[in-house]
């Protein structure tokens, strides 16, 4: 075993390395989610049409803008790994935390297995496209996960550079699919007639569903918090990266829905496998094709790729709590990783990849973030309550407050109504599933906590404490 | 056999070494360091000496 006393006698530590800055922040909130603007979002389309698309796109902006708001002031006080679950924790309380942890864990771990069954099935597509018939997903879709957890166990600068390179592709390939159809570059003209001959086929009823799938347009930005113990400073970098990211998201949704409705007829778009991708094949130009499909597997990589730096995070934050066995809790001595979480995950994501059909995947991490938002809600108004704004020095304060977090609460009751037009069975069993954890928690597992080193964050007593 | 086949058998190989590369990693990490050292991380240690919450 190796020496592990400091020169002054002192035990050394292994801390996670802070090394990020802004633009990692960035690079892994809309690495998460741009993924969300290349497929998914259209089937608003599909549920209440070429309007509906739109008001998805929007509210559901609304709701993330929130989301990221209310984050962003929180994260930049509690600059810990984990994210929300050590906001959760430090705020709320243990159960509740215990709770969002598992939503975190759940909702990034089912994305990245979503993520990487549909890198299986656009090399499927390729190889279709190429002759080959019968192509076997399974390698490819093992290699993602196994590829990208490798490069998240090496180093966490390196993943996150990684990240940035490639959504910064995929975000400018919309962008020049965008500018392209604008000049004229397109084939087929951009046609927006249905919005005034067939507005809502299915009248409100389909708008209101049409809301599911308007959170894929920005599903994960909240992933930004994640990285707080390892930039290099949280108080700067975390509003400012999820800021801009959320800026950003609402560009490429706004783009997305203008290019894709305006190129594909709502009735094929509210069923198409790859929106933008098909808007590139429908202009006839052989080099926004390849663009736009390079845009499509680098944004699915950034997405699988961030979910594994994310939920490793939270079950790391998890285990070195002793809310889940320390033995999660370690640090990789060179890289500065949580590089057993980072392993452990893998199997996990793998059987829900090779075991599950996409749209159940989906619908779980759906679940779990929209959990995990209507948590912000009361974290929020607590937070303020507690420590009021002249009692923590805060790097950013969301303005207007608690009107963001009541705009958030009524969104997120809009979209739990959403879900279960669609998806009532998983909603429940999900719910049962997160009540039978927490009795467990409750009556099993607390009991190894150590309830003073939880809290070790230098904060003020709270008001009324 | 096609360049989809060679592929196929491509990416089952590259993905059961970066499984290895990262079990022996772990493995030898896990026998070469003391476990107190492993589990040592403690939230918000830098927080509090490098920026402290006050005004």
């Amino acid at each position: 075993m190796v020496d592990t006393k400091t020169a002054s006698g002192q035990p050394e530590r292994l801390q996670l390395l802070r090394v990020l800055g802004p633009a990692h922040i960035w690079a892994l909130g809309v690495g998460i989610v741009l993924v969300g603007e290349y497929m998914g979002w259209n089937f608003a389309v599909g549920k209440g049409g070429m309007i509906a698309g739109l008001i998805a796109c929007w509210v559901a902006g609304l709701l993330y803008t929130c989301v990221a708001m209310i984050d962003s002031e929180v994260t930049s006080t509690v600059a810990a790994a984990g994210g929300q679950y050590a906001q959760a924790k430090h705020i709320v309380g243990p159960l509740m935390a215990f709770n969002v942890g598992l939503f975190l864990v759940m909702a990034y771990t089912m994305l990245e297995a979503a993520n990487a069954i549909t890198i299986g099935f656009l090399l499927d597509t390729v190889a279709g496209m190429q002759g080959h018939t019968g192509l076997h997903q399974q390698p490819f879709i093992v290699l993602c996960v196994m590829f990208l957890a490798w490069l998240n166990y090496r180093g966490v600068l390196a993943t996150l550079t990684f990240n940035l390179v490639i959504t910064a592709i995929a975000f400018m390939a919309i962008i020049a699919l965008f500018l392209s159809v604008q000049f004229g570059v397109s084939s087929v003209p951009l046609d927006f007639s249905a919005v005034t001959t067939d507005p809502m086929p299915y009248g409100w009823i389909g708008i209101l569903a049409s809301l599911h799938f308007g959170l894929w347009y920005y599903l994960g930005i909240e992933g930004t918090c994640q990285a707080a113990e390892e930039v290099r400073s949280p108080a700067r970098s975390l509003p400012y990266g999820t800021m801009a990211g959320i800026m950003t998201l609402l560009i490429a949704a706004t783009m997305t829905w203008y290019v894709c409705s305006g190129l594909i007829p709502w009735e094929y778009l509210g069923q198409a496998g790859t929106p933008l991708f098909d808007a590139a094949r429908v202009t006839g130009n052989r080099g926004l094709m390849v663009l736009l499909f390079i845009g499509t597997m680098f944004s699915t990589l950034a997405s699988a790729n961030g979910c594994i730096n994310d939920a490793s995070r939270a079950w790391f934050s998890m285990g070195r709590d002793r809310y889940l066995p320390i033995w999660f809790g370690a640090v990789h001595p060179v890289y500065r990783t949580p590089y057993r979480s980072i392993i452990f995950l893998v199997p996990i994501a793998l059987i829900f990849a090779l075991g599950a059909p996409l749209d159940q995947v989906v619908t779980f991490s759906i679940l779990s973030g929209l959990l995990g938002y209507t948590f912000m809600t009361f974290n929020m108004v607590m937070f303020r309550r507690k420590w009021p704004l002249d009692t923590i020095k805060r790097g950013y304060v969301h303005p207007m407050h608690p009107l963001p977090t009541i705009v958030l609460l009524i969104l997120c009751a809009t979209a739990y109504v959403a879900v279960f037009l669609g998806y009532g069975t998983q909603l429940i069993a999900m719910v049962s599933f997160y009540i039978i954890a927490s009795l467990w928690f409750h009556f099993r597992r607390y009991r190894y906590v150590r309830r003073g080193d939880q809290f070790t964050m230098p904060w003020p007593r709270p008001e009324g404490y | 056999m096609d360049m989809w086949t060679v592929l196929e058998y491509a990416a089952w190989a590259l993905s059961a070494l970066f499984a290895l590369l990262m079990l022996s990693d772990m493995v030898r990490i896990d026998t070469t360091y003391d476990n107190d050292l492993l589990t040592s991380s403690r939230e918000g240690e830098i927080e509090a000496a490098a920026e402290r919450h006050t005004l």
